[in-house]
């Protein structure tokens, strides 16, 4: 029985038809300004936790919920169509870093829920629509790595286990009015296939058709993910998802990063999203590309019509936001993709036996 | 091959148990490294993509599939191309399924179990993106001719796109091959039926593929190789020519078409398009005539022909760790020594590794399989080394802990240094990844290593490697630090991590420098190594601090005039009691004890809060009065069985101040002064503050006072004996009572200083015989006069401890000693200056100023560069800058 959309999917899907869309930008880069302790990471909500919460800005949807909400709201204001809900950790693998396994659906839904309230603010102060994209990141563990050179087979962590943590996190954010899902910062695409299996389960439990995302991250110049994989190899390896949109966030800068766009475009049968970081890290793990030369460099895949959603990932800021929404604001979104026919496998490399 | 065969596929079929008795053997005998050996062949002869078989009725199927799937997602040149998940069982596929990143092929399903099952199962292989291969099986069983064939896969192929969700890209049918020349005549149209039944399928089923396992045709040959390849060449190109898309077979072993001997291709012909009545019959006499003709194909192993430093180096880049043990061997007989083929042609390898992954060229897991042959080639050479030791007098090279650091999953760099430093002959003790700070150092204090290593590859590490650096220096760790990984970079450990920690920290940039940099550090030069690395990130946090915009500053002259205003026309120069030098040798402990600062103790063990309120806090208090139990009981030992002598010395000396010097004239009193240069602050001070500029040498008299002034100095230690006891301890394993004697020998030598300087105030030099004393106030420095020490903020040139040292002979007196860098040995020692003066206070110099600089250095009497040299943390400029715009 196919599933009900929501009305908002549809209303996304209309306004990618129309123009690039707008990703919001970092939550970490703007919360580092707030100079938060660790008596602000807890909160009341964590007043009890037995860990160091400090830096762990996902527990911060329940400590600091004002704070979250108002990144969100100076997003919108700067241009974004689509909000990142601030989930990126909220799985409860990577939540037990500190202690926190047992909150991660309490995490994503107050995180979803967040992003919703802004983007409800934002609506009733301009008559904007905006979407709010629920964050599923990658964890901190890879199941196609070894943890231990000496045993490469060994992994410390299943893809059961992974998408175990994913569904519960997949559902949470639809029960808190995620508009869309975003599986992003992919390094591992094993990681990524047990958070698509996870989250068709949670469409399944919710009985909601859900827009998905997927957005990769090429570590370096070599062009490959951090498990080895091409940017196509990816995309193969992600096509049964039939995602809303096909990506490439974090790591590299957009200078690095233009290749790869120009790569991933020209296989995507999804739009194609961008968010990349301002720039590479400097010296001291900062960013330091300005919102000017950022805007500039993404114009330029907008005007060769390679992109759909583009955005900001690790050090970018509402000035960044707007300078790029300014860049694509009246360009053409990237028009659909069909591949030909043909069996497309992959291993590390795509693989293909043309029709 | 024709045309039609362009687009063909090939599946190497060695790594199936079913289809290769070695590989089988290799499994069932645990031997995993070989059967990962057998993949990366197929993949090196040509197979595009790879099948996996563990069906084996001995085999744990699910264990074995998930487990050689694992290990070759480890191998860059075998995972490079697409698996093949192979097997009957759902739950073999399902566990093979879970543990591919890339788009496999389940190989295979069917409707042998009716459509539910089928169309469940086909649910599941497209919910892990993976295409699927149908057999040509259906309730009643295997189809044997073109029609049942036909119909089946149409069946199939409706269910799996109208219900399932499949794109037909992603189905690919099996017709079933079955073994011909059986004897049988039912047997004899088998191939032909396969032919047909591909050429209608893919007529009729759009962009459906079709497969087959190849081997089965020639079963009734088995025995004789040549003949069934040549069987399997000539089926193949029929198949092909009838639109076969990928088989199953063992391409190394395949001969082409054209080179098969005319008669047996056409034996071959006549049995599998059924042409003639006795082509068994034919084929049967035949085979015998060719038996043991055709070889198999081996690897590309011309790499092999190379010299032995060549191949060593060929094997690391290439990840081939076969050969690693014996070529490895071949290069130790022909080098000096065992350890010269680690540092000559494996360290050249590992460079090119480095060099290649730096530049994009090799990715992670390569590097992660170079390690392991190194690894491979270092375990062979060990015995050699450790044998070569022996007779060389070699020790262990030294232990270094090395971590991950908490937050972060990446540790291929730090893997890669920590096997390149065993192969070096150091004990490496890997924390792995997400190590907490406190196992990192916990581990390093047990262990007693020589240096830490930390890395990180996220960003967020950078600031995790600076709490680790904080929290070494609040333990009063005294090993070199070691900064790696991909996001680290020289200036920000200079700017960052190494003003945390006062020890020496080193950015290494790759694993190739970390064996350099951890031999110097180890090694008899590592004093003026740390020293020169030091001094470079002082320079590079200097520029970095002056390239951001310096804080404003006024001219030396300026700042000099704004000096502490001082009425010296009404001071009374308090005369010493006891001028020159007092020599306190093995003072009594006991009478230090009621001067300890406990705090900064509970710090040291991670216990916060002031003494004595710790010891009621409701969370800490209880650990802090076990741990304040158990200090009073070593304390006592220590004392009642005087584990170290402390020793003291003061010297108290005429001086005058002239200008921003102070002269000190030594006694006895003829001999000539000694210059002290003091520094003096230079920052702006805003429009009508009255806040002067301090130096030290506004608290001393000046000269043209005619003021006879005096001032002090001091050097104590609680003594040599705190490190021999902590060692004793800790060579008996007892690390608690090791680090608790550490700490309480710093406590005691503040207590030293603190009792000496009272002393000094009420007897010595007697300025205040009367003043209360009770331990709060000494502590909060609730008294006249200031003792500070050289290398501090008020006079933060460290090298004055020399002047200092010489004026109280403090290395003939208390046996304290300056390094190179003008450290104290033993580490439990305090020095300083004493000044009088009512109005003298504790401040910080801060930032100065070039002109300030120059004129120091004329005083010190060093070059600028010196001067900046040593100066480095206090300038307010970048010296090269500064040097041009004069």
């Amino acid at each position: 029985m196919p599933l009900a959309q929501r009305p908002s999917a549809a209303a996304l899907a209309a306004d990618a038809e129309t123009r690039v869309l707008v990703l919001d930008g970092a939550m970490g880069t703007m919360l580092q300004a707030h100079d938060l302790r660790e008596k602000d990471f807890r909160g009341t909500a964590f007043a009890d936790a037995s860990a160091d919460l400090a830096g762990n800005n996902d527990a911060l949807n329940l400590s600091q919920p004002d704070i979250v909400r108002q990144i969100h709201l100076d997003y919108l204001r700067a241009g974004a169509d689509i909000l990142k809900t601030n989930t990126f950790s909220s799985t409860n693998i990577a939540q037990s870093d500190y202690g926190l396994q047992e909150a991660a659906g309490d995490l994503n839904r107050a995180g979803a829920r967040l992003a919703q309230e802004a983007v409800a603010a934002h609506t009733k102060a301009t008559g904007k629509t905006s979407y709010v994209a629920g964050v599923i990141g990658p964890t901190n563990r890879t199941a196609s790595i070894s943890p231990d050179v000496n045993d490469p087979g060994s992994r410390n962590v299943t893809f059961d286990e992974l998408s175990n943590c994913y569904r519960e996190a997949a559902i949470a954010l639809i029960e808190g009015g995620s508009d869309l899902l975003l599986i992003e910062t992919v390094f591992d695409t094993l990681n990524a296939k047990a958070a698509i299996f996870a989250v068709e389960e949670a469409i399944l439990d919710a009985g909601v058709r859900l827009p998905v995302m997927i957005s990769a991250t090429i570590t370096d110049l070599s062009g490959r993910t951090l498990s080895g994989q091409t940017v196509e190899a990816f995309a193969i390896s992600v096509r049964h998802a039939s995602p809303f949109a096909l990506g490439l966030n974090c790591a590299l800068g957009p200078a690095e990063l233009d290749r790869f766009v120009a790569d991933l475009s020209a296989v995507a049968e999804a739009r194609v999203s961008v968010h990349p970081n301002a720039g590479l890290p400097n010296e001291f793990g900062g960013y330091d590309e300005a919102p000017d030369t950022m805007g500039a460099a993404i114009a330029t895949w907008a005007d060769k019509a390679l992109v759909n959603i583009v955005g900001g990932c690790c050090g970018t800021t509402p000035a960044h936001i707007c300078a790029i929404a300014d860049a694509v604001a009246g360009k053409a979104p990237r028009p659909a993709f069909r591949a030909s026919p043909g069996l497309r496998l992959s291993g590390l490399e795509p693989f293909e036996i043309a029709a | 091959m024709t045309d039609a065969s362009r687009s063909f596929v090939i599946v190497g079929e060695r790594t199936n148990v079913t289809g290769s008795a070695r590989f089988r053997k290799l499994i069932e005998a645990d031997d995993y490294d070989a059967a990962v050996q057998v993949a990366r062949q197929q993949v090196e002869s040509g197979a595009q993509i790879l099948d996996v078989n563990m069906d084996e009725g001995l085999l744990d199927s699910v264990e074995a599939m998930a487990r050689f799937l694992n290990l070759i997602a480890a191998e860059p040149d075998i995972c490079r191309v697409p698996v093949m998940i192979d097997s009957s069982k759902w739950e073999v596929i399902e566990a093979g399924l879970k543990c591919v990143q890339g788009k496999p092929i389940v190989n295979s399903i069917s409707l042998k179990e009716g459509e539910a099952p089928f169309l469940e199962q086909a649910h599941r292989v497209r919910r892990y993106g993976a295409a699927v291969v149908v057999m040509a099986f259906d309730e009643t069983g295997q189809a044997d001719t073109a029609d049942r064939k036909v119909e089946i896969c149409t069946r199939a192929y409706r269910l799996l796109v109208d219900h399932a969700g499949f794109l037909p890209d992603d189905i690919i049918f099996d017709p079933n091959v079955f073994a011909v020349a059986t004897g049988i005549e039912e047997h004899n149209d088998y191939a032909q039926a396969f032919f047909d039944a591909t050429r209608r399928i893919k007529a009729e089923l759009p962009h459906a593929r079709v497969s087959g396992g190849i081997s089965n045709v020639s079963f009734s040959f088995r025995g004789n190789e040549p003949v069934r390849q040549a069987m399997h060449a000539v089926f193949l190109y029929h198949a092909i020519q009838a639109g076969l898309d990928m088989a199953i077979v063992n391409a190394g072993a395949l001969p082409v078409y054209d080179d098969i001997p005319d008669e047996l291709r056409t034996a071959c012909e006549d049995v599998l398009l059924n042409r003639t009545p006795d082509a068994t019959d034919n084929m049967v006499a035949l085979a015998s005539a060719f038996q043991g003709e055709v070889r198999e194909k081996t690897a590309d192993l011309s790499w092999r022909e190379k010299p032995v430093t060549e191949r060593l180096v060929h094997a690391l880049v290439n990840g081939i760790s076969d050969f690693a043990a014996e070529d490895a061997e071949e290069a130790r007989l022909a080098a000096g020594r065992p350890l010269d083929v680690i540092e000559g042609p494996l360290m050249d390898g590992m460079k090119v590794v480095g060099d290649l992954f730096g530049a994009g060229k090799m990715f992670l897991p390569q590097v992660v399989k170079s390690a392991r042959v190194m690894k491979k080639a270092v375990a062979w050479l060990t015995p050699f080394i450790e044998e070569d030791m022996k007779h060389s007098d070699r020790k262990s090279a030294g232990k270094i802990v090395m971590a991950t650091v908490k937050g972060d999953v990446h540790d291929i760099g730090k893997n890669i240094v920590g096997v390149v430093l065993r192969c070096n002959g150091y004990d490496v003790i890997d924390l792995g990844v997400m190590a907490p700070l406190e196992q990192i150092l916990d581990t390093a204090k047990r262990e007693q290593a020589d240096i830490i290593g930390l890395s990180g590859l996220i960003t967020p590490s950078l600031d995790e490697m600076c709490r680790v650096a904080a929290r070494m220096e609040e333990d009063g760790l005294d090993l070199p630090l070691l900064i790696g990984g991909a996001t680290t970079s020289k200036m920000h450990t200079a700017l960052k991590i190494a003003p945390a920690y006062g020890r020496a920290v080193v950015h290494v940039s790759d694993a190739s420098r970390a064996v350099g940099v951890v031999g110097t550090l180890l090694g008899p030069d590592n004093a003026a190594y740390a020293d020169g690395i030091r001094t470079e990130y002082d320079v590079m946090r200097t520029r970095h601090a002056s390239g951001r915009g310096a804080a404003a500053r006024m001219s030396l002259a300026d700042a000099r005039a704004n000096r502490v205003p001082i009425d010296w026309e009404t001071y009374r120069a308090p005369q010493p009691n006891s001028p020159g030098l007092t020599v306190f040798e093995d003072y009594n402990l006991a009478e230090l004890v009621r001067y300890i600062d406990w705090t900064p103790f509970f710090r040291t063990w991670e216990l916060a809060g002031a003494y004595p309120r710790i010891l009621d806090d409701s969370v800490v208090g209880e650990a802090a009065r076990a741990l304040f139990d158990d200090a009073k009981a070593t304390l006592d030992r220590m004392i009642q069985e005087k584990w170290t002598v402390a020793s003291g010395v003061v010297g108290l000396w005429p001086a005058a101040a002239d200008g921003d010097d102070v002269l000190i004239r030594g006694v006895p009193v003829n001999q000539a002064y000694v210059r002290l240069p003091m520094l003096r602050q230079q920052m702006s001070r805003g429009a009508g503050s009255a806040r002067p500029n301090f130096s030290l040498a506004d608290f001393v008299a000046p000269v043209e006072t005619g003021i006879a002034d005096w001032m002090g100095g001091f050097a104590v230690t609680a003594g040599g004996g705190i490190e021999v006891a902590s060692r004793e301890f800790e060579e008996a394993g007892d690390d608690y009572t090791a680090i608790m004697i550490k700490a309480l020998g710093d406590r005691l030598a503040e207590a030293f200083a603190e009792r000496m300087h009272e002393r000094v105030r009420q007897d010595l030099w007697g300025y205040a015989p009367d003043e209360a004393s009770s331990n709060t106030e000494l502590v909060a420095e609730a008294y006249r006069g200031i003792r500070p020490a050289p290398g501090y903020p008020a006079c933060p040139d460290h090298t004055e401890k020399g002047s200092l040292f010489r004026l109280l002979d403090a290395e003939a007196n208390v046996g304290v000693s300056l390094t190179e860098s003008f450290a104290m040995t033993p580490a439990s020692s305090v020095s300083g200056w004493y000044i009088a003066h009512p109005d003298a206070r504790y401040f910080g110099v801060g930032r100065i100023e070039q002109d300030q600089v120059a004129d120091y250095a004329v005083r010190k009497g060093w070059s600028l560069q010196d001067a900046e040299r040593w100066l480095a943390p206090n300038l307010n400029y970048a010296p090269g800058q500064a040097a041009e715009a004069a």
